[in-house]
């Protein structure tokens, strides 16, 4: 493997990626593979977009291998309340993508590689970019029982999930990539990918829950450089180029322009929330207070990551109706967020009448409330 | 292949039509040619169904996932229709044809058919439309075999976009000269060209400003580099503004602040300001500052300017009162849980230190970095949240000297601090040093403080703040 990341070559893949039909006579036509410094799960969601959007894959195929630091990246239609532990997730600080393909929810961690597969959309083909996985895994380790299902996963051992598959297709380029499990935290990720949110309804693409093992497991002398080494290699020799990967920086605006952009559109609420397909919140609050618990049914309907429509079913008088009514007025068009939500109801706090039975009360409701946000 | 349901309106127009349908069959061998001609015809649009095309890999049905226009939207070719799902795949379906949305075959979570119509659209009868015969759509530049256009034997550089611009004022670019690289015909040369012949100014085609439908072109790239080369030639063009109003609902927590600050407005304010020398805070901060980081906390003024506050309340506490609605009852508060106010995403937050009044400057520094990292990850609770009783507003680090601070209710009172400025004073001996200053305004519940219990706070407040010692002396 041949990693030259020096001036030079930057210039030379600047003109690669923004003058694709020049010949060059370095490298056969055909296909060019690309590796990513960064593991800022947007950065590189941001250059799949960009090369989706912006280069001409007729004459030049391309592989872009990535990892990320930890994040869970869900797919274009799935609600991220359904899929993942979102609290969790802020507590340990793990980021949150919504991807533009389809499919279902993925933890990545740097013992988990991504790769993606640059095509037209009439080469559009998972099924020979998977075999290619396989038959580079199996020449570096002949002894892993590894085969593709017609789900487009990759499983080990017939049983064990380390791959799952996702694409995207537009106006004419189509893009297919998928994960590889090398040493990922098992842990974490089984922790982060449950849902603790009760009551949702919900047309999201749901995903498929797997078992999943690591191949580091199979064999520990395997690390995600070999693989992604290995890979590489396959790719060369079916594409007929020379074995070698060029790295790119997704920040840099004069190779990519306009790739600034897309990876802050990637961080927007109104892209990873904004975009879950409507969905509806059903359930019932247990709220202790003082010697017993009230049952609370709250109903939510939540359009584009905001509360349309909002219904708290409260004990008659235990607020004071022009409250109950404040709350759910200020709840309605706000976001479904519990960041939101507090500084909405801490701010209405402001307000309302000086006695603390009343604050405490509130305070509890708008709690239970955030809880399920 | 043509499906045009040509709807004529009078009997010239018939004749006007057969014209029309033989040049579009034409216009169809071309497969990147669109506006051929221009007719001044009043649109009766046809309706063309637009149809799925195929998603590849065999796949005959798709589940409609998210609209992007509706009907009675316009469109562009390549703009983006809808995006559709199929096992794992998302696609995003772009329109083949300009012209106005008039029906959506599905809603959103229907199953869609490859092959069966998925919006109709009208389109303008003056317009061309592309090639039916691709099932995937193609841009046309992308046809281009190559960046060169051999014209008269001579190999005219120009870029897809400049050529579409050259293609719709009807410019020969063997005319053109052009001043980039290699020759290259360059936006402006185009500009130039037609400035010339019709002796207007023009605005630039808003087309080749789009990116997302174009990828192909080179025209982002090639500008920046070209530029450098060219000999300027100032091309004035009408300065067109295309922004438009935006209006959004007022919702959630900006909801809840226009209640805050509606009922704030009630309060009646009563305004004090005055200077603060803080030479000397300066100086103990910087002899500080290291200590508290052994200890992993960053100190800033903040911390001071929270402890003197307490021990001033101390000394009137009714500015750490509430007042009640009716204006009856005056509760004096036993805790100095002291505000702070904070500029995040949202807007503004305040979050408070609480029993500011047995906590020492380190406690609070302490306290003042959990709420800073909380609230920049928007991770603030409820209890931070609540139960302030004075607030203070370091709107200096921002900018600006003088404030009016804005009472949040059920508070009496608020403090706004002001940027530190190196001037000269003059000290005891009638000699000019340099004196860092920082004004503060304070605002105060005028019902029931007056003024010279504000003063009196005030000046309490700045001898503990302009000479930290004292401050040593009453603190508990």
């Amino acid at each position: 493997m041949v990693l030259r990341p020096s001036l030079k070559n930057c210039l030379w893949l600047s003109c690669v990626l923004r003058t694709p039909k020049a010949g060059f006579k370095s490298t056969a036509c055909g296909a060019l593979i690309i590796q990513s410094v960064s593991n800022d799960v947007y950065q590189n969601l941001a250059v799949e977009d960009w090369i989706h959007d912006h280069m001409d894959l007729e004459k030049k195929q391309v592989l872009f291998l990535w990892r990320n630091s930890p994040a869970v990246v869900i797919g274009r239609h799935q609600n991220p309340w359904q899929e993942c532990n979102l609290r969790l997730l802020r507590q340990k600080n793990i980021k949150l993508a919504r991807r533009r393909s389809g499919g279902g929810t993925v933890y990545h961690d740097l013992g988990n590689i991504n790769l993606t597969f640059f095509t037209t959309r009439k080469k559009y083909e998972r099924m020979e970019n998977l075999k290619l996985v396989v038959k580079a895994l199996k020449a570096l380790r002949p002894q892993l029982d590894i085969h593709v299902t017609d789900r487009y996963d990759i499983l080990l051992d017939r049983h064990y999930k380390i791959s799952g598959t996702a694409a995207k297709l537009g106006g004419t380029s189509a893009y297919h990539h998928c994960t590889l499990l090398c040493n990922a935290d098992k842990f974490v990720l089984s922790s982060v990918l449950k849902s603790p949110y009760k009551g949702l309804k919900s047309n999201a693409t749901p995903s498929v829950p797997a078992s999943v093992k690591n191949l580091f497991e199979e064999d520990p002398t395997l690390t995600s450089e070999m693989l992604l080494d290995a890979i590489a290699k396959e790719y060369a020799t079916q594409h007929q180029i020379d074995h070698h990967i060029t790295l790119i920086n997704p920040a840099d605006e004069t190779l990519l322009p306009g790739i600034n952009n897309k990876t802050k559109e990637l961080q927007t609420w109104e892209w990873v929330y904004g975009k879950t397909p409507k969905f509806s919140v059903s359930t019932c609050l247990n709220m202790a207070y003082k010697d017993s618990v009230l049952d609370v049914k709250v109903n939510m309907d939540v359009k584009h990551g905001r509360i349309e429509v909002c219904n708290i079913d409260l004990p008659e008088q235990w607020l004071p109706p022009a409250l109950h009514s404040e709350l759910v007025k200020s709840l309605t068009g706000s976001k479904f967020c519990p960041n939101e939500t507090t500084t909405l109801a801490t701010t209405l706090l402001r307000v309302c009448p000086h006695d603390d039975e009343l604050h405490s009360r509130w305070n509890l409701l708008c709690e239970n409330m955030i809880m399920l946000m | 292949v043509c499906i045009h349901r040509v709807r004529s309106c009078s009997s010239i127009r018939v004749i006007k039509s057969k014209y029309v349908c033989v040049f579009d069959k034409s216009a169809l061998k071309f497969s990147h040619q669109q506006r051929l001609f221009r007719t001044s015809a009043v649109s009766c649009g046809q309706i063309v169904q637009f149809k799925l095309s195929d998603i590849g890999e065999g796949i005959t049905e798709v589940t409609v996932k998210e609209w992007y226009i509706k009907e009675g939207d316009s469109v562009s070719q390549f703009d983006s229709i809808c995006e559709v799902q199929s096992d794992k795949a998302s696609v995003t379906i772009t329109s083949r044809y300009d012209g106005v949305i008039r029906k959506l075959h599905y809603s959103i979570d229907d199953i869609a058919f490859v092959g069966k119509p998925l919006v109709d659209i009208e389109i303008d009868a003056s317009k061309g439309v592309a090639s039916e015969e691709d099932v995937v759509e193609t841009p046309p530049m992308s046809h281009e075999e190559h960046t060169h256009q051999e014209i008269k034997g001579h190999k005219t550089l120009a870029t897809p976009a400049v050529r579409r611009l050259a293609m719709e004022n009807n410019i020969k670019l063997s005319e053109v000269v052009g001043t980039g690289k290699d020759n290259r015909i360059l936006k402006e040369d185009i500009l130039n060209y037609l400035a010339k012949q019709t002796g207007a100014i023009l605005p630039p085609s808003p087309k080749a400003e789009i990116v997302s439908p174009l990828p192909r072109s080179e025209t982002v790239a090639a500008a920046p580099k070209d530029k450098a080369r060219k000999i300027p030639v100032p091309v004035s063009r009408p300065i067109v503004f295309s922004g438009k109003d935006k209006t959004e609902p007022v919702t959630g927590f900006q909801k809840a602040m226009v209640k805050t600050m509606s009922a704030a407005l009630k309060i009646p304010h009563f305004g004090y300001c005055d200077e603060i020398d803080l030479t000397q805070l300066v100086q103990l901060r910087e002899e500080l500052k290291p200590l508290a980081e052994t200890r992993g906390v960053k100190l800033s003024f903040m911390p001071f300017f929270i402890k003197a506050a307490s021990l001033g309340l101390l000394q009137y506490p009714i500015l750490n009162a509430s007042l009640d609605e009716n204006c009856q009852n005056v509760t004096y508060k036993a805790s100095h849980n002291i505000g702070v106010a904070m500029d995040t995403e949202q807007g503004l937050i305040v979050p408070n230190v609480k029993n500011v009044q047995v906590c020492s400057v380190f406690d609070i520094a302490a306290e003042l970095n959990r709420l800073q990292s909380l609230g920049s990850a928007g991770q603030l609770g409820t209890s931070d949240l609540t139960g302030g009783t004075f607030t203070l507003s370091n709107i200096g680090t921002i900018g600006g000297t003088y404030a009016k601070p804005v009472i949040l209710p059920p508070e009496v009172a608020i403090g706004a601090l002001g940027k530190i400025q190196v001037v000269p004073r003059f000290n005891g001996k009638g000699e000019v040093f340099k004196a860092q200053i920082m004004n503060v305004s304070w605002s105060a519940d005028h019902r029931i403080i007056d003024g010279a219990t504000m003063a009196r706070f005030s000046n309490l407040w700045k001898s503990y703040v302009e000479n930290p010692a004292s401050m040593l002396l009453d603190l508990k």
